[in-house]
């Protein structure tokens, strides 16, 4: 018997029953609905928050001081970096984007008669901004001579402009952090919260040497960390290397030696993320998966019966002609056919599922570009499988159809 | 060489404690064309014998030659295609397919055999079924089709892939007396004008008698082979527990 024949014969003998066939493939349509909608929100999720993380600055390198050793005695956090060290890993590096010093400082910021202190008051250089990929919303930035005369003037975070100006427009207003008379020359653009929940944008920008010379009285030329950001996220670790070798050389460490500084990517916290949102997914897939098992237990269930209702279909069929296999691909195709209906059907609430979802993440965080994805890729897999559950649960009442006696089954009752 | 040729076919069913011997011996020959009726009391092996015949079943022992072709050997796919090639069926309950149109029933040979295009499988079933009377019932299910109507399906069916030999098992049992005259006489014409081997299992004696040729089993042996079917009712009638 021809293939088309084998199909058509298999959908007529649904159609004979269409109750009982929408009820078995019921299990199968839920199962990769659930698949479907699950795979597509983990993408999603995981699309999200590297999406997040570049924004963030995926591509940060942080140098840290390191440990020095005086008279025997290791000590980490000595100050070993200095602006120089910053300005030619900005320069000499050629994966790296740009590199800016951070020197924290901590204390409070007066407007008026408001108060406030906030989470970060950092002295950075020229370049942060571009090192954070992140823009301004109004004003400009410090300049190279606003550095190097360590000028008071200062950059403000969105969170400050309720605490400290209300209705005021911030922008060229006088600012006293620790006594210290700052102008507010620009005012950052909203970044939110970072990953671990911080408010980023609680926070006040200004000339790194202001910070050092007047804010903390510091005599010194060295900063706390410098922060770094590659060309790209695939040139992370050459940066990082090249820090490294530009570092030891300027710091003149021998190859033997410990080096008095540290340097750490970001990529490890993305790699981090993206195994954990991967494992959620998967995990959820699994139990998605255990409802597909149980449809496909049901699919078993309803062969065998229908098998049984049709021994003596069978026999006919056998006493004309029809060979084992004949009857085999018969309830094979049988059953194929009704898990890849269910799995079409399945694939269509998924996506709508996905769709909704995607509504739903909207209206209760405005403004999230949550990424829906239901790949070709995905929809093909999932007809695969809803296949495949077909192939696998329909065998057994297939091959035993297949091996019916033809008179037994002539006589079957 | 005879169409069929049966030498020493046995058959015993191995019922674990007991073994049922529904066929002791037959040896036997039936020629292309011949019209035969095998008839005998329950339980005397003729529905056995029938089954060996239609390639149903596989006797124990000896040797079934049909058209020259050793069919005890045969596995169940070599056996299946001569059911499909030379053998055409007929039951007592008819067997059509139910929820399923005459003309798909009669089609249904067609596909089991080797590769026949959907319009000529088509022509071929209208065909038959213009044979049997029945052309415009084509599209009537079994269930909206009188018995006589069914069996003339079935007979169709049996026919559409042109076989030698048409079985068929108590054809006219489930039928009142005038649908029984007339599918009778169908097979007659069949014999008669087209040269078609017909077998049947019967209990009605005018099914018998119309045959050329009687068989009459008991016990698992034939008892009488004739041509006349009076020495073949003696044979039937015949009780060996009054003999004594």
């Amino acid at each position: 018997m021809s293939f088309f024949d084998t199909v058509r014969i298999a959908f007529l003998a649904l159609l004979k029953n269409k109750m009982r066939a929408i009820l078995t493939i019921i299990g199968v349509v839920i199962g990769i609905a659930a698949v479907t909608t699950i795979v597509s929100i983990g993408q999603g999720a995981s699309k999200l928050v590297s999406g997040e993380f570049e924004a963030l600055g995926t591509n940060v390198i942080l140098v840290f001081p390191g440990q020095t050793r005086r008279g025997g005695a290791r000590q980490s956090g000595a100050p070993t970096l200095t602006t120089a060290d910053a300005d030619s890993i900005g320069t000499e590096c050629p994966a790296v984007l740009a590199a800016s010093p951070i020197v924290g400082t901590a204390g409070q910021v007066i407007y008026g008669n408001e108060n406030w202190n906030p989470k970060q008051l950092q002295g950075v250089g020229q370049d942060y901004l571009t090192v954070r990929n992140w823009d301004l919303e109004a004003g400009g930035f410090f300049s190279t001579s606003d550095i190097e005369s360590n000028a008071k003037v200062c950059v403000i975070g969105q969170t400050l402009i309720p605490k400290l100006f209300r209705t005021v427009n911030p922008m060229d207003e006088m600012i006293r952090i620790n006594n210290v008379p700052f102008r507010v020359i620009g005012i950052l653009g909203k970044k939110g919260a970072n990953m671990v929940g911080d408010d980023q944008d609680d926070v006040v920008l200004m000339p790194h040497t202001t910070v050092r010379k007047r804010l903390n009285g510091s005599p010194l030329d060295n900063v706390g960390i410098i922060m770094v950001s590659a060309r790209g996220t695939n040139q992370m670790g050459e940066a990082a290397k090249q820090i490294e070798t530009l570092l030891y050389e300027r710091h003149e460490i021998g190859p033997s030696e410990e080096p008095d500084f540290s340097v750490q990517d970001t990529t490890e916290i993305a790699a981090t993320l993206g195994i954990i949102t991967g494992t959620l997914t998967l995990m959820l897939s699994a139990i998605a998966g255990i409802s597909l098992l149980v449809g496909g237990v049901g699919i078993m269930n309803i062969m065998l019966v229908s098998v049984t209702e049709r021994t003596r279909e069978i026999g006919i069929r056998m006493a004309l002609g029809a060979r084992g296999k004949d009857i085999l691909r018969q309830f094979l195709i049988e059953s194929v056919v009704l898990s890849c209906i269910g799995g079409a059907i399945g694939l269509l609430l998924g996506t709508g599922a996905s769709m909704c979802a995607n509504v739903l993440i909207n209206i209760y965080k405005p403004g999230t570009d949550w990424p829906m994805i239901v790949s070709i890729p995905a929809a093909v897999v999932a007809m695969g499988f809803a296949a495949a559950v077909g192939v696998f649960f329909g065998y057994y009442p297939a091959r035993r159809a297949s091996k019916l006696d033809p008179i037994d089954a002539l006589r079957y009752e | 060489m005879a169409l069929i040729e049966l030498d020493d076919v046995r058959r015993v069913y191995d019922l674990g404690e007991v073994k049922v011997h529904a066929l002791r011996t037959v040896t036997r020959q039936i020629e292309l064309g011949e019209y035969i009726a095998l008839i005998g009391p329950s339980g005397s092996g003729k529905s056995t014998l029938m089954n060996t015949l239609g390639c149903l079943d596989r006797p124990t022992h000896g040797s079934y030659l049909l058209d020259g072709e050793e069919v005890v050997t045969m596995n169940r796919d070599q056996r299946a295609k001569i059911r499909n090639k030379q053998l055409g069926f007929v039951f007592q309950n008819f067997n059509l397919l139910n929820r399923t149109s005459a003309l798909e029933n009669v089609e249904l040979p067609l596909m089991y055999g080797p590769r026949v295009s959907a319009r000529e499988r088509r022509d071929r079933a209208m065909e038959m079924l213009g044979k049997v009377g029945l052309a415009d019932r084509y599209h009537h299910h079994p269930s909206q089709l009188s018995g006589g109507q069914q069996q003339r399906v079935a007979i169709a069916r049996a026919l559409v892939n042109r076989p030698s030999i048409l079985m068929g098992d108590e054809p006219t049992g489930n039928l009142d007396s005038k649908t029984s005259r007339e599918v009778i006489e169908l097979f007659r014409e069949l014999n008669e004008l087209q040269d078609i081997t017909v077998i049947l299992v019967t209990h009605d004696q005018n099914v018998a008698r119309n045959a050329k040729r009687t068989l009459v089993l008991r016990d698992g042996e034939i008892v009488q082979d004739t041509v006349d079917f009076k020495l073949a009712k003696a044979a039937l009638e015949y009780d060996p527990a009054l003999e004594e």
